[in-house]
């Protein structure tokens, strides 16, 4: 994380269609090669932000510098530099993969041969011919990233790239994003997802209702939350009364499985059940994002 | 100028793989210049039959000069009963020097036609038996006249109108096609004008329409068919460029304010469907009233329609394509403008 030249600077800007304050006075910077997740529920404004950094829409109000420069009025020079994978796949009719990136490759300029690179990157080499509306909906996204990608951009949006995908596919393209960092390129993506955001992400913006209500790395949103460890053991163990007498629990309770002790010192907690045998079917689980964002919003996270 | 040819060959994919598209650029129109071209094939050579009864010089000058079909009878009785029963308009019944037609007055205009053919090939007989000279004479020669064999109108009309079909057609559904799928935001973040993505999916419409000049004229030039071509057709191939980018124009306006596939679709079918009766595709113009003569006027269907027409049968030259082509250019730009003015990248 160099901090001499970002690659995005977002001040203050905000859009409001109607009533409706889609984006109310968001502010943050991204610095080159860092990787920059936005995340928040349904119709919090990620995709309104990310394409008013684009050049795709006009703010308002408020100021974006992309790469050094102004991203609205349509920027031609700065186009080559950005890559975008809009929220819903955009294909051409009745093209396979590899079309699809020949083609999408050839607006910027692009040799044909880089299509099958691309293909490799994100694991579709073997469905270079397949047509796009044949592609499951796991092999669209990442083949819309490849489309993101073919001119080999030093900015990427990605909206949402790992909506819609079961576990597996999720973290394949995982991988994959993964991969495109470690080409030094500086990625801006939104997702719902806050285990994802805190595995992936340099930093995080936790946005709802236009606003960003946090923005840190994943580890020091969760650290400054200072919220307690949960240890679960198979209920029957341990009575709650007994567990609750533990030092430093400060809470207990039972359902029909599990006994769950709530506690900000994990460390003689487990060891005073280690103690008394009673470590059956232990899990531990720290705080996560989703607990910051219960924190900052007073709400439960729903994806 | 990579862009604009991998562009012009990945939209010339996206239209030969489509299949539903193909059927209504080259099947469809063909459809009805086949079915068409054999209902009406012998409607021009129909000639009048009628019943004869005896022979002689009338008779034998009547069926050498083949202006009449002759249904011979021995009968004079079974040959007064097909008039009656209405299979024949007239009969002729000759009995020596005497000639008598017995004639259906239902069908005044045939019937009339008859007597009037019988009537001068006993004056012209009457004539020879006196051995003069005739006082007054007489003669015709066939004119290249401005009703046509019906495969002659046929031909230009269907093919203007499946050429408009498919670059109205084309244009309106590709621009709302990638306008839904964002395809075309995603084009706006590229460093290309939207100018050379449009002009290569004019390329494909323009090369499509040659395709389909080639085919609909190869077919209707068949023995079955009998198209004859003058020899000014070459003329077509500009009138067809321009017609394509008329119509390609007016998809686009339809394309700017359609929603959704659909509805574009039901748009253009609004627009062309009925361009195409009041243009003369189906039927020559010159059989519909005046009032919509004059209303066809107002369509650049029917202006291409006269110009092929001109150019590909009539033989005119290339003064005939000089109204043609200044009524479409003037509607592709008035109308290339409104659509660019209408155009929206996005819903
Ligand atoms: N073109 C538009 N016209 C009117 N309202 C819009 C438009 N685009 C977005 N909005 C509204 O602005 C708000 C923010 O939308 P946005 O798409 O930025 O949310 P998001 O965070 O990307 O949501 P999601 O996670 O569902 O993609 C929503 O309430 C949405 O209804
Ligand atoms: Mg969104």
């Amino acid at each position: 994380m160099t901090e001499e030249r970002p690659a995005v600077v977002v001040r203050d800007i905000r859009k409001s269609y109607g009533e409706l304050k889609a984006v109310d006075g968001v502010s943050f910077t991204v610095a080159e090669g860092e990787f920059f997740g936005i995340l928040g529920p349904n119709g919090a404004g990620k995709t309104t932000t990310l394409e008013i950094i684009e050049g795709l829409r006009e703010p308002d109000s408020g100021e974006v510098r992309l790469l050094g420069e102004s991203p609205w009025p349509r920027n031609v020079k700065l186009l080559p530099r950005i890559g975008v994978q809009l929220q819903a796949s955009s294909f051409f009719e009745k093209l396979t993969a590899k079309e699809q990136l020949q083609t999408f490759g050839s607006l910027y300029g692009v040799s044909p041969g880089t299509a099958a690179d691309m293909l490799e990157l994100v694991g579709l080499a073997d469905k270079a011919n397949e047509q796009e509306n044949k592609l499951s909906g796991g092999q669209r996204q990442r083949l819309s990233i490849a489309c993101a990608l073919v001119h080999d951009p030093d900015v990427v949006f990605l909206d949402e790239p790992t909506a819609a995908l079961d576990p597996q596919a999720r973290r394949n393209l995982w991988d994959v994003l993964r991969a495109i960092r470690e080409r030094g390129k500086t990625i801006v993506y939104t997702t719902h997802y806050l285990d994802e955001a805190e595995i992936l992400c340099d930093r995080v913006a936790i946005m709802d209702e236009g606003r960003i209500l946090a923005l840190d790395p994943p580890a020091v949103l969760v650290r400054g939350l200072d919220a307690p460890t949960h240890v679960m053991v198979q209920k029957g163990v341990l009575s709650v009364v007994d567990a609750s007498a533990l030092d430093g629990v400060e809470e207990a309770h039972e359902n029909e499985v599990t006994l769950t002790i709530s506690t900000r010192q994990p460390a003689p907690v487990l060891s005073a059940l280690a103690e008394r045998g009673a470590l059956d079917g232990l899990q531990v689980r720290t705080a996560t994002l989703e607990d910051v964002f219960l924190n900052l919003t007073g709400r439960e996270y729903r994806a | 100028m990579t862009a604009f040819r991998t562009l012009s060959l990945a939209m010339l994919k996206g239209f030969v793989r489509d299949k539903v598209t193909l059927f209504f650029t080259f099947l469809f129109p063909l459809m009805f210049l086949v079915i068409f071209g054999l209902i009406l094939r012998d409607v021009g050579a129909d000639k009048t039959r009628i019943a004869v009864v005896g022979d002689g010089q009338v008779v034998s000058a009547l069926r050498d000069s083949g202006v009449l079909e002759l249904e011979q009878y021995d009968d004079v009785d079974a040959a007064v009963q097909k008039v009656k029963d209405g299979d024949l308009p007239a009969a002729l019944i000759v009995r020596g020097q005497q000639l008598e037609v017995r004639f259906a007055q239902s069908d005044q205009v045939k019937s009339a036609t008859v007597l009037g053919i019988v009537n001068g090939f006993v004056d012209k007989a009457n004539v020879a038996a006196t051995g003069q000279p005739p006082r007054f004479t007489f003669s015709a020669e066939k004119v290249e006249d401005a009703s046509l064999k019906p495969i002659q109108f046929l031909t230009p009309g269907i093919l203007s109108w499946g050429v408009a079909v498919s670059a109205v057609f084309g244009s309106a559904l590709t621009l709302v096609s990638w306008r839904r799928k964002q395809v075309l935001r995603r084009i706006r973040l590229a460093p290309v004008s939207a100018t050379s993505v449009l002009s290569s999916r004019l390329l494909v419409s323009t090369g499509v329409a040659l395709v389909q000049g080639g085919i609909f004229v190869g077919i209707a030039m068949l023995p079955v068919f009998g198209l004859k071509l003058s020899g000014s057709w070459w003329l077509a191939i500009p009138l067809l460029l321009l017609g394509t980018i008329s119509f390609f124009a007016l998809g686009m306006l339809v394309g700017a304010f359609a929603k959704t596939e659909e509805a574009a679709s039901a748009a253009a079918n609004i627009v062309v469907l009925p361009m195409a009766f009041l243009s003369g595709t189906f039927f020559p113009v010159e059989q519909a009233p005046a009032w919509l003569q004059a209303v066809s006027k107002a369509f650049p269907l029917r202006h291409m329609n006269d110009g092929m027409l001109d150019v590909l049968v009539r033989g005119k030259g290339v003064e005939a394509l000089a109204v043609p082509a200044a009524v479409l250019a003037g509607f592709a730009l008035v109308v290339g403008f409104l659509a660019s003015r209408v155009f929206k990248w996005e819903e």
